[in-house]
């Protein structure tokens, strides 16, 4: 139990302190590499609660692939970050209110609620009926048949992101000339090269 | 003591509105700079993510592990989308500060 409190407390810490650096670092990228570290972090939680397959997931996904995608925009685009931070401290007390009025709210619902008896009865997939079987393996044997749909949805959204993505930043460039493999190919020698008898003296 | 030691669906309710507020406070203090505005709604969109495993792990029921899986898929595609729009916006005006984003006002 002193090591599950001890665990919680380590990673929940640099979750927060990463957390809170991710919107006050000066340079955007030391934003993003915080982020990266706030996401190993939620990943040990996650394992720690047992949704190992979610919590590699997330390592694979966000660390790999979203994190990665926002470091290379932040490099890619030349901006000056030191100009943009101007006049951020009239937002501060404007943020700090409303932040803490949510929290409050949080604090007052999470204080006041409690869970109902029949929520624990009424599961959609207990774990207890697949008990043997490890948590990727029961996500998947969920996954693909009760939320097959949602599933495909999921990869449909995916699909529409990418097209769009390479749809936006796709641009012809008409003052650049491209290899045309079909236009050499088809060129033959009898229409573009004539032969000429020349008879000395006269010229062409 | 036994409150602190003993680590209950609480402990991580507290976690995700305390991350939850980070990100609603991260786009009122980068409210000119979109990218670190993104990087809160991913924020936001984790602390989302720590309470559906709270739940599935407190009621030992999978489907909050898989809605998280549907979340996942939602901020890698919003991601994706959002930065293309950026570089695009980039390309076009050279600059990505909030307060040049109103040619749509008209």
């Amino acid at each position: 139990m002193v090591v599950q409190a001890f665990a919680f407390y380590l990673f929940a810490g640099i979750l927060i302190l990463s957390a809170l650096m991710v919107i006050t670092a000066r340079n955007p990228v030391h934003s993003v590499l915080f982020l990266i570290l706030a996401f190993f972090n939620a990943a040990g939680l996650f394992i720690m609660l047992g949704a190992e397959f979610v919590g590699m997931i997330l390592v694979i996904v966000y660390v790999g692939a979203v994190a990665v995608l926002f470091l290379f925009v932040v490099m890619m685009l030349d901006i000056n970050f030191a100009e943009m931070r101007k006049g951020a401290k009239h937002y501060v007390p404007l943020g700090l209110a409303i932040g803490a009025l949510l929290l409050f709210e949080l604090y007052t619902l999470y204080g006041t609620w409690n869970m109902a008896e029949i929520t624990k009865t009424n599961r959609a997939a207990p774990v207890e009926s697949m008990e043997q079987l490890t948590n990727t393996e029961m996500l998947g044997s969920i996954l693909y048949t009760d939320y097959v749909y949602p599933f495909q949805l999921a990869g449909l959204i995916l699909l529409v992101a990418m097209i769009g993505a390479i749809v936006l930043t796709l641009r012809t460039r008409p003052d650049v000339r491209k290899q045309n493999i079909g236009d050499q190919v088809a060129r033959r020698a009898e229409d573009v090269l004539e032969i000429v008898k020349v008879t000395p003296g006269t010229g062409v | 003591m036994d409150a602190v030691l003993n680590i209950g669906i609480g402990h991580f309710l507290t976690l995700a509105g305390i991350i939850f507020t980070i990100g609603v406070f991260g786009i009122f203090l980068n409210r000119r700079n979109v990218i670190v505005i993104l990087m809160s709604i991913e924020l936001m969109l984790l602390a989302v993510n720590i309470n559906f495993i709270a739940f599935s792990a407190y009621l030992n029921d999978l489907t909050g592990q898989v809605f998280t899986m549907f979340i996942l898929t939602v901020a890698a595609a919003e991601a994706a989308i959002g930065l293309a729009i950026l570089v695009v916006f980039f390309r076009n005006k050279g600059s990505i500060e909030v307060d040049d984003i109103s040619s749509l006002k008209g």
